[in-house]
């Protein structure tokens, strides 16, 4: 048998080697120049600690409200046909495309102090600018589309022939949907909501326009990065990646095991 | 024992670019009724219908005359096997036949399992997850999943076509004893005639979304009533003719010049039908006056192992089927001039 060169290997290779070491040299080279020392004394700064923090309860929220309403519109576009679900289904995806500073004028007008939501909250005390409540519809709005695909397309892996049987057994459409569809979509809907919350824990544009302070995590660092300059901000960055790579660990043994 | 009387009245269902126009079935309690029909005739939808899972247009569905046409199907105490089974993946075997008594929050929930999988012989799949199961392992645990609940009506789609021969063999015997023994009012949808010919009691043939002819076995086999039934129950030897009546009473059949002896009532153009088992081959003219005898030449030879279809154009071609042996001994080859010959009763106008 002869062993020949296979050069379009040899090819590819080299090309995506070099596309892998772009985004990989920058993230390892922000980790590993920054002094331990210099690491801790960040950790412990309670600024820091407060805006990670922020960062991360802020989306867990953004992500909840996704779940009780983004998974029900998921169900119904895997499972019915109907008018206008091409629409729908291009409007979902239209905050990964509009650029996220433009998301949070368009959100600023509807929730700021003169749009209407905006005033119709203010009366139980609710504001969504320079507040919590701000950073959870800037993160909602461009993060859910995450969610929401990834349980669409969990739904419809699920055979509808199943939820059917399930009905003539003596199972309501609540049953079905709970016994049948909801369990077998299950992997597709916990992998979208790890990966709609690393979405909104990494927001930045959209969250800015509406709250600047509080500081979430990539506010911070912006603001550190232009008060303070690179070695006050490269910290923080580290800090961030870590807790980003930490969040996709976790998202690849999800899909991991659901191969399985 | 529950079993209940099924009629569907007038029913007219579309469904995507489908539809099923005024469908009327009557189905025995205790029935097993097979509808027989080609791929796409809209066998899968009649029995979604009927189980209440797809919106009907017109006409109704009574179960023991209860009308059931707009209850859900939780509702109507229906069993249903599709064709794949349709297990529910994420459930043992055991979760998945103990579904219908969980959701109904029904009481001896492992009595019932454990009668039902004794019945069926899947005692020891219990603990197994549906994807670790053969075909036939499958279709009995679907079919202990839609039976343990009682059905008043067992609905079962193309339920031994995903599986091998034998094992189809095995489970079609099965199933005809399961309906002995539970006694099951059963609507079974194929499109093999000889499933449909070894399990029902009675036949409903559809094509296009229409019901075109019900009766027992024999009278679908014997007289179909239409050339598309003829043909779909295998009878190779369909013609359109003229059927006529001579002086003294007799009835004649004329396709293309060529008259049959033929035993009808009936007058003016119709079809002829003829099973190929029907016609015998000869070298010489056999002397019997009941019975038809043709002259003609052998234009094709086909072998199906036990039978083989011997093409005889007179014209028009018969096709007639003898045992291997019969072509050895008559040495029928291709282009030989032979006789055939069938009786007068065996040809069925229509």
């Amino acid at each position: 048998m002869t062993s020949r060169i296979n050069w379009l290997k040899v090819a590819f290779t080299l090309l995506g080697g070099t596309l892998l070491a772009f985004i990989l040299w920058p993230l390892l080279n922000t980790i590993f120049t920054s002094h331990p020392h210099e690491l801790w004394r960040t950790i412990i700064d309670p600024q820091v600690q407060g805006a990670i923090l922020l960062s991360f309860y802020a989306s867990a929220i953004a992500t909840g409200i996704a779940i009780v309403t983004g998974v029900p519109l998921a169900y119904l576009l895997a499972r019915h046909e109907f008018a206008g679900k091409g629409v729908i289904e291009g409007l979902i995806d239209l905050p990964i495309v509009v650029p996220h500073t433009a998301a949070g004028i368009a959100l600023l007008m509807v929730f700021g102090r003169e749009g209407i939501l905006g005033k119709a909250f203010e009366p139980i005390g609710m504001r969504f600018v320079s507040s919590v409540p701000g950073i959870v519809i800037a993160m909602l709005f461009v993060s859910m589309p995450f969610l929401v695909d990834a349980a669409r397309d969990g739904f419809a892996a699920v055979d509808p022939r199943l939820e059917r049987v399930a009905r003539t057994l003596g199972a309501g459409p609540w049953g079905a949907f709970r016994r049948v569809a909801l369990p077998l979509a299950w992997r597709n809907i916990l992998s979208g909501t790890v990966l709609m919350w690393a979405r909104g824990l990494s927001e930045f544009g959209a969250v800015i326009i509406l709250t600047y302070h509080p500081m979430v995590a990539p506010v911070l660092l912006y603001e550190r990065f232009e008060s303070y300059g690179l070695n006050y901000a490269r910290p923080v960055a580290v800090w961030i990646i870590l807790s980003a790579l930490a969040v996709f660990i976790v998202l690849r043994l999800l899909a991991r095991t659901r191969k399985q | 024992m529950t079993t209940a009387r099924l009629v569907v009245d007038q029913l007219g269902v579309a469904a995507g670019g489908f539809r099923l126009s005024a469908i009327d079935l009557a189905v025995d309690a205790g029935e097993y009724f097979v509808v027989l029909g080609p791929t796409g005739a809209g066998k899968t939808i009649l029995l979604e219908t009927i189980a209440g899972l797809r919106r009907v247009r017109s006409g109704a569905v009574h179960i023991d005359n209860e009308d059931v046409t707009r209850y859900p199907p939780e509702r109507r105490e229906i069993g249903f096997v599709y064709q794949d089974y349709a297990l529910f993946p994420h459930l043992t075997v055991a979760e998945n036949i103990a579904f219908g008594l969980r959701v109904q929050r029904r009481g001896e929930i492992s009595r019932g399992v454990a009668r039902i999988t004794a019945l069926l012989g899947i005692g020891p799949l219990r603990s197994r997850m549906p994807r670790d199961l053969s075909g036939g392992e499958q279709q009995r645990v679907a079919l202990a999943r839609a039976l343990v609940v009682a059905p008043r009506v067992l609905l079962l789609d193309e339920p031994l076509s995903a599986l091998d021969p034998q094992t189809r063999e095995g489970l079609q015997r099965e199933l005809a004893q399961l309906h002995r023994e539970l006694g099951t009012t059963t609507v079974h949808v194929t499109h093999d005639f000889e499933e449909a010919a070894a399990l029902a009691d009675r036949i409903g043939v559809m094509n296009a979304g229409r019901i075109v002819q019900v009766g027992t076995v024999d009278a679908i086999f014997r007289r179909p009533a239409s050339p598309f039934v003829a043909r779909f129950v295998g009878t190779r030897n369909v013609f359109p003719g003229t059927a006529t009546r001579t002086a003294d009473g007799e009835s004649r059949f004329t396709i293309d010049g060529v008259t049959l002896a033929t035993a009808t009532t009936i007058v003016g153009p119709a079809h002829a039908a003829l099973r190929p088992e029907d016609i015998l081959i000869s070298a010489a003219p056999l002397p019997s006056s009941a019975r038809n005898c043709l002259h003609g030449r052998i234009t094709a030879i086909t072998d199906r192992g036990m039978i083989v279809y011997v093409t005889v154009d007179v014209p028009p071609e018969f096709v007639a089927a003898v045992t291997r042996r019969s072509v050895v001994e008559l040495d029928l080859v291709m282009g030989k001039g032979v006789y055939i010959s069938f009786k007068a009763s065996a040809v069925h106008i229509f």
